[in-house]
Formats: structure tokens, C-alpha cells, sequence
């Protein structure tokens, strides 16, 4: 019989070693699951942790896909922390691409990249007013998150796929269901390094995440407005007690993780499409759910998880491509790994203790 | 005219049963979000045993059980480990989507055998009603004589009194000397078989092949419905049959080329969902007796 103790204090090691561990348990019960349905372990291991790094395009190339992955894990930590469930970042990041590719068609000859400073605002205000239905819904009707901002996202990509396929289709688009190219103004360009060119499809967005992470930590970690995220969410009574209002700060969480959903959709469709598309997300908001809580819901943890998550994202790719391994089998990394991770923290705060004999 | 309502019928069937296993699960405080991935596993289950065995009623218990294993690892997580539910919930959906992608990939391309309709002596004859009512498949039957079943466990036998202090209390449950951890681990089951055979219905009866995400929202939409039913059994097949009517619907619209564009005809569902759970969730206040006061709180034993 296992039964928990109580810490006197959360371990410190555990929380270094929880999440290491959890990578650990993950791998080997996902080769476990690979071998009982007659897959090469060993291969599947090579190509989904190893083969990312073997060339330097395709470590820049990890980097690209970890983008999008971390500004909207920033976003959901907020709403984590405070024990707000938006699980509808999918939707909002569709939502903010829409509203910012809205915006660079209606400007076909905009050359000047400030421009982006508009297309980014827009597509923050797209993914927050996504993000504003379920904050209102729950602050006001007291209607639960979690299924209204879900139920959103199917909603979102079923209204990208009629306004590509109907209003903002390009007549010259020969029957595929693509918006006009973006203006010059709007398109993110890859960065260029002296002597060796393009590293890959590494892109300016990239500077978005190198100054969100510390923003945000900042956010967090010194300012009142983190403090009363963290108290909510740690001691939801004591934050009643000092007077936090709840639903400002639900509303808040709500609208900033919608806003960033909203930007990441504009810097992938900005910088990697260059136009709108029928399908312009491919899962990075349910993803970065892993990403949020693989991070531990700390600004600096969540750039390491993007770029981890990242790696087996593009090694799936691969091992799609080599072995035919359908691409969705990131997901049983991803669900193993949140199960170990979440394990971790009850470990933090409970010391087990083998005992022999009855319940 | 027959017809559509069969039809209608046919797609509440997989809502209807896992919101009532799920209905379960939250009355013992156990909130599962992993409906979906539980429905998915059932349908991939479902699938292959059909495929290996030929006889579609190996479909349900192959979805039963794979509905089960899907809810055997969420307890294992939430209820002996104590982890957050939401995010167990969620992972377990994230979890079934990659496995069953793995599981389905070989059964892509395969059709099964349908589920053969049951015709019941006599009553089948009754126009209108009888073709309707008596002539449908095993698990039609099965699911509305589950909604019987543990609408009298709920209200009347001792286990159903018993499961529903431990969502209003597991602390006094546990004091009283009830085995809260077994009880939530029995109802998690439940829920994981109701929603394993949901899941099994889609590629038994409705589209009888594999495609990855075949669920398209089900489980959470079943989840929705059990907010809406406020938790009582019968109003879920009230609940089902809305949603089944504007599934439906939306079909029916795209095929008689409605002047609306599909996709937005294909939202209604969704839309739908959040319209219901609105108008409800103003109504059930927070001290409402019909919510389990338990729900989504670990029971950490009696430390």
C-alpha cells in the first residue's frame, strides 16, 4: 500500500528533477507503445530526439516551430496560475491571424515593415476578443471555460475556412483556396547571418519571444498584477480575503493569453505562409498546453519546453516521412508526458511512504 | 420523414451515452475531460475488433473495454496520484488522439459491417412509433436502458446514495468509513465504458470507417450535456436529441443547398453547445444540490 505524506515545505530538487524525470518515464513508455505495435524502437527514438539536430537548418528550423509554441504557452501560464482553463488557444491564434491578414489585404501596396506594428496589434486584438466570449460568459453567467473556449475553436476553423474559401479568396488563386500574397509591409523576413546566409527558415519573429520572456517574467515576478495571478491560483481564499477581484483577474488572464494565441497566429502566417490558408494552425494551441505546464508555469521553464516540444514536433515529421508514422503520435508523447509531469508535482508536495499490510 | 428522425436518433446515440457515463464519473466528484480521447479509443477499438473477428457486436465490448483502459489510466493519475483533473482530462484527449492515430493508421481505407438493426416482435409493427422506437440496434436499447438504470441507482439504491455523498463530501464520506478512492475508480470506469461504447457507435452505425479525430468534438459536447442536463439522467436524452437534431440539421441544410455557406451551417452544432450551456449555467447557481460539491477536488485520504 502507498499512501502520500504531507512535505513540510515543497522539495526544491524535486523541481529540477520532476520534469527531467518526467522526460525520462515518457520516452520509455512511449518506445514501449511503439514496440508493442510492431514499430523499431531504436529507429523511432533516433528519429524523433536525434535527427532534429543533425543539421544547423534544421536546429534553426526547431527554433521557428518552438516560436509560436512559447508565446502562447506565456499566455496560458497566466491563465494556469490562476486557475483559469482556456484550452481554446487553437481558436484564438486562428482568430488573430484572421483579423491581421484582414487587415495586410486590405493594403496590397504597403512596403514599409512598420506595418507590422499594425498586422501584430490586430492580431492581438483578434485572439483577446476570441478569448473576451468566454471571459464574459464565465465572469457574468458563471459558464464553465473550458467548453466554451474548446467549442470556440471549432468555430474558428470552420469561419477561417469559409472566408478563405469566400470572401477573401484570390480570383487568380486558380481554384485553391488561398487569400492574395500579403503586401511586402506585412511579411516577416528570414534573418540573414553574414557569410552564411539563411539559417533554415529562422525569421525577425523570433525577437518577439527573446523579448516576451523577460516581460514576463518581470510580469510574474515583480509587479502586483503577477502577484495577485500567483495568490489566486496558490490560495484562492487568502486572495478573497485580500480583496482580489476574481473576475477582473479571469477576465485579464483570459484576454492576455487570447491576445498572445492571437500574435503567434500572425508571426506563423506572417512569417512562414504569407498568405492565409484554409488551415493555418496545425495544433500549436493545444500543444502549448503541454508546453505551459512542461515549463512549469515559469516564463524561462516555458522557452525551454517550446523548444523540447518543438524537437519532437519536427522529429514526428521526420519519422513521418522515414517510417510512416502518423504525425499525430506527438500527441501520445505529449499526454504521457503531462501525466508524469502533473505526477511531479503531487510528489513536491507529498512524500510516499510504503506501507505494509491493509488499506 | 421516418427517415430523419432515425437518423436524428442514430447520431444522439454516442452523445447521449458518453454524458451518461460522464454524469456518473462527476457525481462521485470525478471530473473526467478525457471524453473525447475515451470515445476515440472506443471508436479505434471498435474498428479493429470488427475488422479481426468479423461480428460487429465484438464492437462494443472491444470499445467497452478500450473505454475502460482509457478511464483505468486517468484514475491511476488523478485518484491514487491526486493530479489535477483538468489537466489529466486534457492530457488523456491529447494522449488517445496520438494513440488511436498510431492504432488507426493500418485500418485506414477499411469498411465494417454495420450494427444489424434488432426488430422487437410485435411492437415493431405499430405504425410510426414501432419503426421508430422498435426497430433499432442493440446499443440504441442498451443506452436507454442505462438512462433507466442509474436514474433509479441514483435516486434509490444504497450504491447510488453512497456514490453521491462522495461527490458532495468525500471528508464526511471517508469519515463515515467509505472507500471514496475504489467508489470514484468504479464510477471513472463506468464513465470510460459508457463513453467507449459512444465512441464504438460511430464506426458501428454512423460512418463505418477510420479517420483520425472521427469523434469531431462528441466528447466534448457530451460534456457540455451533462452541465445542461444539471445532472439529472433523463434530461440527457432530451439533451442528446437537440444536439442530434441540429447535427442533423445542418446536414440536411448542406444537402438541399440552403443558401448559407456550410461551414457556417457546420458551426451550429458548436454554437449550439455554447447558447445551452449559457442559458443553463445562469440558472444553476453555485450552491445549486445538483452540482456534486466534490467535483474536480482531489481526495487526499485521511491524513
Amino acid at each position: 500500500m502507498i499512501t502520500f505524506i504531507p512535505r513540510d515545505k515543497v522539495s526544491k530538487n524535486w523541481i529540477i528533477i520532476a520534469p527531467i524525470l518526467s522526460i525520462v518515464f515518457t520516452i520509455f513508455f512511449g518506445l514501449l507503445i511503439f514496440t508493442f505495435l510492431g514499430y523499431n524502437p531504436l529507429e523511432t527514438l533516433y528519429q524523433i530526439f536525434v535527427s532534429p539536430f543533425s543539421r544547423i537548418d534544421r536546429i534553426s528550423d526547431i527554433l521557428v516551430k518552438a516560436c509560436p509554441l512559447i508565446i502562447i504557452g506565456t499566455g496560458l501560464m497566466l491563465c494556469f496560475k490562476s486557475n483559469v482553463w482556456n484550452i481554446g488557444a487553437e481558436g484564438q491564434f486562428i482568430m488573430g491571424a484572421l483579423l491581421a491578414g484582414f487587415i495586410a489585404l486590405s493594403f496590397p501596396n504597403i512596403e514599409t515593415k512598420f506595418f507590422l506594428l499594425i498586422t501584430i496589434l490586430a492580431g492581438f486584438v483578434g485572439g483577446a476578443l476570441w478569448a473576451f466570449i468566454p471571459a464574459i460568459l464565465k465572469t457574468k453567467l458563471n459558464v464553465n471555460e473550458i467548453l466554451v473556449s474548446l467549442m470556440l475553436v471549432y468555430v474558428a476553423m470552420l469561419f477561417i475556412d469559409f472566408i478563405v474559401r469566400g470572401p477573401l479568396r484570390d480570383p487568380m488563386s486558380f481554384g485553391f483556396p488561398l487569400s492574395k500574397p500579403y503586401p511586402d509591409g506585412a511579411l516577416i523576413n528570414k534573418i540573414p547571418f553574414p557569410g552564411i546566409g539563411f539559417l533554415g527558415q529562422l525569421h525577425y519573429g523570433i525577437l518577439f519571444v527573446l523579448l516576451l520572456i523577460p516581460v514576463s517574467w518581470i510580469f510574474v515576478n515583480k509587479t502586483l498584477g503577477g502577484f495577485k495571478i500567483n495568490v489566486l491560483g496558490s490560495a484562492p481564499q487568502a486572495a478573497k480575503f485580500a480583496g482580489f477581484k476574481q473576475n477582473s483577474i479571469t477576465i485579464t488572464v483570459l484576454l492576455l493569453s487570447g491576445g498572445l494565441a492571437g500574435v503567434a497566429g500572425v508571426i506563423e502566417v506572417s512569417a512562414n505562409i504569407g498568405q492565409l490558408q484554409p488551415e493555418v494552425s496545425f495544433g500549436y494551441g493545444f500543444t502549448a498546453i503541454i508546453v505551459a505546464f512542461l515549463g512549469r508555469l515559469t516564463p524561462v521553464g516555458i522557452l525551454f519546453a517550446g523548444i523540447i516540444i518543438a524537437t519532437v514536433k519536427l522529429g514526428a515529421d521526420n519519422a513521418q516521412m522515414t517510417m510512416g508514422i502518423p504525425k499525430v503520435v506527438t500527441g501520445l508523447f505529449e499526454g504521457i508526458l503531462l501525466f508524469f509531469l502533473l505526477t511531479g508535482e503531487t510528489l513536491q508536495k507529498y512524500k510516499i511512504k510504503w506501507s505494509e499490510g491493509k488499506k | 420523414m421516418d427517415a430523419l428522425v432515425l437518423t436524428i436518433i442514430a447520431t444522439s446515440i454516442p452523445l447521449l451515452l458518453a454524458a451518461t457515463g460522464e454524469l456518473i464519473a462527476e457525481k462521485s466528484g470525478v471530473l473526467n475531460l478525457g471524453v473525447e480521447g475515451m470515445m476515440l479509443s472506443g471508436a479505434v477499438g471498435a474498428l479493429g475488433a470488427v475488422l479481426w473477428l468479423e461480428n460487429p457486436y465484438y464492437g462494443i465490448v472491444a470499445g467497452a473495454l478500450s473505454g475502460v483502459l482509457m478511464a483505468s489510466i486517468f484514475s491511476i493519475f488523478t485518484i491514487n496520484f491526486m493530479t489535477n483533473q483538468v489537466a489529466t482530462g486534457l492530457g488523456l484527449t491529447i494522449f488517445a488522439t496520438g494513440l488511436t492515430g498510431l492504432a488507426g493508421a493500418p485500418l485506414v481505407g477499411k469498411t465494417i459491417t454495420s450494427l444489424p438493426k434488432i426488430e422487437i416482435f410485435l411492437l415493431s409493427d405499430i405504425p410510426v412509433v414501432g419503426s421508430i422506437l422498435f426497430k433499432q440496434d442493440f446499443v440504441a436499447y442498451l443506452s436507454i436502458a442505462i438512462i433507466i438504470y442509474i436514474s433509479f441507482f441514483l435516486k434509490y439504491s444504497k450504491s447510488g446514495i453512497i456514490l453521491r455523498a462522495v461527490g458532495d463530501d468525500h471528508q464526511s464520506a471517508h469519515s463515515v468509513g467509505y472507500p471514496v478512492k475504489k467508489i470514484r475508480w468504479y464510477a471513472t470506469c463506468f464513465g470510460g465504458m459508457c463513453a467507449g461504447i459512444g465512441g464504438a457507435y460511430i464506426p458501428l452505425v454512423l460512418t463505418p470507417h477510420w479517420s483520425e479525430g472521427m469523434t469531431a468534438g462528441r466528447g466534448w459536447i457530451a460534456l457540455a450535456l451533462v452541465v445542461f442536463a444539471s445532472w439529472v439522467p433523463w434530461r440527457i436524452i432530451v439533451g442528446a436529441l437537440i444536439f442530434g437534431g441540429i447535427t442533423i440539421a445542418q446536414l440536411v441544410g448542406q444537402a438541399r443547398g440552403w443558401p448559407i455557406p456550410s461551414q457556417l451551417l457546420s458551426m451550429m452544432p458548436y454554437i449550439a453547445t455554447i447558447i445551452a450551456l449559457t442559458m443553463i449555467s445562469g440558472r444553476l447557481s453555485k450552491n445549486n444540490s445538483a452540482v456534486p460539491s466534490s467535483l474536480g477536488k482531489p481526495f487526499f485520504g485521511s491524513q
